[in-house]
């Protein structure tokens, strides 16, 4: 539980003042928000928040929004004014139910005392089955100083609610038999996989289809990447043969992903002669963006334990040759020499963590890095914020995660614009010794908007280089931190060990090449064959 | 073409909101919507009009369903139903066209529901097409206000 009190949540932090719950007092409500949805994406369980109402509030509202998009679920609790102050423009009331309605699973204002118990039990209920997401309670304080006659009513009365079932077993067979008469088959995977606790399902079915797998950003972790059947990442920075093996495969079995615009390029020359069958626990997902021939609504878990049964084995050496050869022709690469690549920094944390080592990123080009240079062999440890791209996410998440993982390596790769979105939280990880290792990949600018002005409009760089950075690591000895600075390729490995070794939260400011840029890169609105391949 | 969504959903403050919401966020497009409750107090029945192909019908469908408070969510359009609007409309009927305006409302099977000097207030129900045709005959004679309620439906049981 991540929070901070405020006049009209006083009732509740006074019942913790006694209470065998912990709470961790963040910063900022919004690291709060982050920090409960690391905790959540860590553990699989629900992560709780909680703010006062106005600002408290609002300031949760980016972290719900985060949660939503990434199907995180995340139960956020919101002080109100007096039930009776409601609408009269109170001091600091703001209309928490208006405004995350449309980034919340659910939300719920109580009214009554007699509602209280039953609706934080729907709360968990809802942010935790079907599709996750963030449930947000408003409580006016009215409501929760009122004391309760008799025993509470938990009784979950939801009509609208009824999380999808097992997968309808015709649509199952129909998709074993698309995928049994496949030449060229690819496996587009998500993070429903991760959310469903797919993976060794995905991996029973990936070998019995002998099928290369790719992954979106937020699948990274589903399927091991040392894997000769892992293609990585797919879509606008994927991996050249990944975006090869989608484009000419003949059959696209999609696992809850949603053929977002960041993975598919331009939709109408998204492989049009592909057969595509799409498992997904959310019904809307399937033909929003790309039309689909087999839909399964279901449980990733289930559905897939099903389909295995009937796959039936089948020579595809001539396409998985045909993949090995674009992999030694495309191979992911840089050029290093010069300058720290921030690439080389995060080859080299991947080599000292371990499979259970968890990766926090924040948004933009050390998101991007990471999701290429880092490989991720176990599900749960990639934490990022997809969908929204939430810079200053990584930190808060990462303290979430520690929590959820106390025994875990636990490292938020940053860069120097994302980290101080959220910097204030070094306090919070100084408070509770929360030993997360930061790993600033410092260009002194907001790299990924650079980028594309370098790119796709001549290099006119509008307000997003950094000319004056604070000195992260006095700005991290500030807050009782230790701070380390990296400016040689060759201290890097050396630096991390002892950054590792140290019990406490570290920030590394890794120096980086600032003309460093993403490739393979696919420019928004073209198709995935249309790719910038870079320097190198 | 044309949709006529029927959404039962709870019956409490803020599903208004939800689903007016969720249109104007996805950008589809809504002609009518008009609720009311149902035989059962805690659930109110929407019915939405709106436009679209198949491809955004199936989404409205769908990310309607996807609404907690949503109980329940048909297309009625392309199966056997009863759809009607309800207008009242204000209309100058001075004593000397009055005769020929009580003609026509006659053929519509209107009802003169006020009257004053100068105007008439009639309510008219039916399908659309109906309503439109009475509002086209009465302009001559002037329109000074309409109400009109969006369209209701239920579907027929098949016999």
């Amino acid at each position: 539980m991540f929070g901070i009190p405020g006049g009209v949540v006083i009732p509740i932090f006074d019942a913790l003042y006694d209470a065998p719950l912990k709470l961790i007092l963040t910063r900022h409500e919004q690291a709060a928000a982050h920090a409960a949805d690391g905790y959540a994406r860590a553990s699989g369980r629900a992560g709780v928040c909680i703010a006062t109402s106005g600002p408290g509030a609002t300031n949760l509202t980016t972290g719900i929004a985060t949660a939503n998009f990434d199907s995180s679920p995340v139960v956020a609790i919101t002080g109100q004014v007096k039930t009776a102050l409601i609408g009269n423009d109170a001091f600091q009331e703001a209309d928490t139910i208006g405004i995350t309605r449309s980034i919340s699973k659910y939300n719920c204002l109580v009214r009554r005392v007699e509602d209280l118990a039953r609706t934080i039990k729907e709360a968990f209920y809802v942010a935790t089955t079907g599709r996750p997401g963030p449930v947000v309670i408003d409580l006016p304080v009215d409501v929760s100083l009122a004391m309760l006659d008799g025993e509470p009513d938990k009784t979950i009365m939801l009509r609208g609610y009824k999380p999808p079932g097992e997968g309808n077993p015709k649509q199952i067979r129909l998709a074993a038999d698309v995928i049994n008469a496949a030449a060229r088959p690819v496996l587009y995977v998500g993070g429903g996989v991760i959310i469903s606790g797919a993976s060794q399902e995905l991996y029973q079915l990936a070998k019995a289809m002998t099928a290369p797998v790719t992954t979106t950003l937020m699948g990274l972790g589903a399927f091991p990447q040392d894997d000769p059947l892992s293609l990585g990442m797919l879509g606008m920075h994927g991996t050249v043969y990944a975006n090869r093996a989608i484009m000419q495969a003949d059959t696209i079995v999609a696992i809850g992903a949603r053929f977002d615009d960041r993975v598919t390029g331009r939709t109408d020359r998204f492989n049009p002669s592909a057969k595509i069958v799409h498992i997904d626990i959310d019904p809307s997902s399937i033909s929003k963006n790309i039309k689909v021939h087999v839909p399964i609504v279901g449980d990733a878990k289930q559905v897939l334990s099903e389909l295995i049964k009937h796959i039936q084995p089948t020579d595809r050496s001539a396409w998985l040759k045909q993949v090995e050869d674009w992999k030694k022709r495309y191979p992911l690469k840089y050029k290093d020499h010069g300058k720290l690549k921030p690439q080389y920094v995060i080859q080299q944390i991947s080599a000292v963590s371990t499979d259970d080592t968890i990766i926090c990123t924040e948004v933009g080009q050390n998101q991007m890095w990471t999701a290429l240079w880092y490989t991720f062999k176990k599900p749960r440890t990639l934490i990022s914020s997809g969908g929204l791209g939430t810079m200053g996410f990584g930190l808060p998440a990462a303290m979430g995660a520690q929590l959820a993982r106390p025994g875990a390596l636990v490292l938020d790769i940053a860069g120097d614009g994302s980290i101080q979105m959220n910097i204030q939280e070094l306090a919070t990880v100084a408070t509770y010794n929360i030993p997360v290792k930061v790993a600033i990949l410092n260009n002194s600018c907001l790299g990924m908007v650079r980028q594309w002005q370098e790119l796709f409009w001549n290099k006119r760089y509008s307000h997003t280089i950094f000319n004056h950075n604070p000195d992260f690591v006095k700005l991290a000895e500030a807050y009782g931190v230790k701070g380390m600075r990296i400016t040689e390729r060759d201290q890097v490995r050396d630096a991390l060990e002892e950054a590792i070794r140290h019990p406490g939260p570290v920030i590394m400011d890794f120096r980086v090449d600032p003309a460093e840029n993403v490739f393979p890169m696919v420019p928004a609105g073209k198709s995935l064959d249309e790719v910038m391949e870079g320097l190198a | 073409m044309k949709h006529i969504i029927c959404a039962i959903v709870e019956n409490r403050p803020g599903v208004l909101a939800l689903v007016s919401g969720l249109f104007s966020a996805r950008g589809f497009n809504i002609d009518s919507l008009a609720v009311g409750e149902t035989e059962d107090p805690e659930l109110s029945r929407m019915t939405i009009v709106a436009e679209g192909d198949e491809f955004v019908l199936d989404q409205i469908t769908k990310q309607l369903r996807k609404l907690i408070p949503v109980v329940k969510v048909q297309d009625i359009s392309s199966r056997d139903h009863v759809e009607r609007d309800l207008m009242l409309i204000k209309v100058a009927a001075p004593a000397d066209k009055r005769g020929e305006v009580l003609d026509v409302i006659q053929v519509f099977q209107g009802k003169v529901v006020d009257i004053s000097q100068e105007d008439l207030i009639v309510e008219v129900s039916g399908p659309e097409g109906k309503v439109e045709a009475f509002i086209r005959l009465m302009r001559p004679y002037g329109i000074k206000e309409v109400a009109r309620t969006g369209r209701i439906a239920l579907l027929r049981t098949p016999k």
